[in-house]
């Protein structure tokens, strides 16, 4: 009888392992930090992209409208990729785009905006990446929508496409 | 002459301790950035990677020592912005009890199971 019990005890937890490393198997093995907390964006000064002169946080986004932070470098294709959906998203008026240029060479920075057009009322240069920290964004291409109350309410890892654009509309209504 | 011994003296001790606290927040940076998971290539760790987030997150780490932030802080606003998992060393909390806990409740039950078959059935055949 003792002996028994110790073999279902043993044989149920080699199955609860086995469930969980088989569960595991169909999980992605790429962490993606927590991006639905709302969070207050960052206080900081930064370089206007054309003017290079100094700007901050607060003259950005001062506006009580939404806003939409793009982090965008010109070496990175998948940007190249989504500029056009930027640019259908510029045609709305009620939001505010905001570029961040991400470790870039100023120049190649310029040309791809001249080639591709520019969507953004305001960009801004992240020569180090450091910004792009604050904000909590680890790569290119990251879109974040920031609310009325300069809150993050939704961030975009990767290139948007026409089904996130679909869903960035339903947030700005 | 004695003066310029001393002020040589003093220019040395100066200069040497400047060393040493540059030494050990060397020391501790390497000690943070080896405790931080790189979020691009996500086994290596910041101090090992070479990837743009790495280059940035080891700029701030500098910037954050050289401002006076503790270990601990650093790693809370590092915590902040993308979750415990950006530390290898996760800290004791609501999502890490399994963690934590696990192996010890194993260690004990295996302990106990060997104690029983091992030590008591000993017992009885003596």
């Amino acid at each position: 009888m003792k002996n028994n019990f110790f073999y279902i005890v043993v044989g149920s937890f080699f199955i609860f392992c086995f469930i969980i490393f088989y569960k595991g198997l169909n999980n992605s093995n790429v962490y993606v930090p927590n991006i639905d907390n709302k969070k207050s964006i960052p206080v900081f000064i930064a370089n206007d992209f054309f003017s290079e002169n100094k700007i901050s946080s607060e003259k950005i986004f001062n506006d009580k409208s939404y806003y939409i932070l793009n982090i965008w470098a010109s070496w990175c294709l998948p940007c190249r990729k989504e500029h056009s959906i930027l640019m259908r998203l510029s045609k709305n008026k009620s939001i505010k785009l905001v570029g961040l240029n991400y470790r870039d060479n100023l120049d190649n920075a310029k040309k791809f905006i001249e080639e591709l057009g520019n969507p953004y009322s305001q960009i801004l240069i992240d020569k180090e990446g450091t910004l792009a920290v604050e904000f909590g964004a680890y790569g290119v291409p990251e879109t974040f929508i920031i609310d009325k109350d300069n809150k993050i309410i939704k961030k975009f890892i990767g290139p948007l496409d026409l089904e996130l654009l679909q869903e960035i509309e339903i947030y700005l209504k | 002459m004695k003066i310029i011994k001393l002020f040589l003296i003093f220019f040395m001790i100066i200069n040497f301790s400047q060393l040493k606290s540059d030494e050990k927040s060397e020391e501790l940076r390497n000690q943070i950035l080896k405790n931080i998971r790189c979020l691009i290539c996500q086994g290596q760790s910041v101090y090992d990677s070479e990837s743009d987030f790495a280059l940035s997150i080891k700029l701030i780490v500098k910037e954050k020592i050289d401002k006076g932030l503790t270990e601990e802080q650093i790693y809370g606003f590092l915590k902040e912005k993308y979750g415990d998992w950006v530390l290898f060393d996760p800290v004791l909390s609501k999502n890490t009890y399994i963690l934590w806990l696990l192996p010890i409740l194993l260690f004990l039950l295996g302990g106990a199971i060997i104690y029983k078959y091992l030590i008591i059935k000993k017992k009885t055949k003596d």
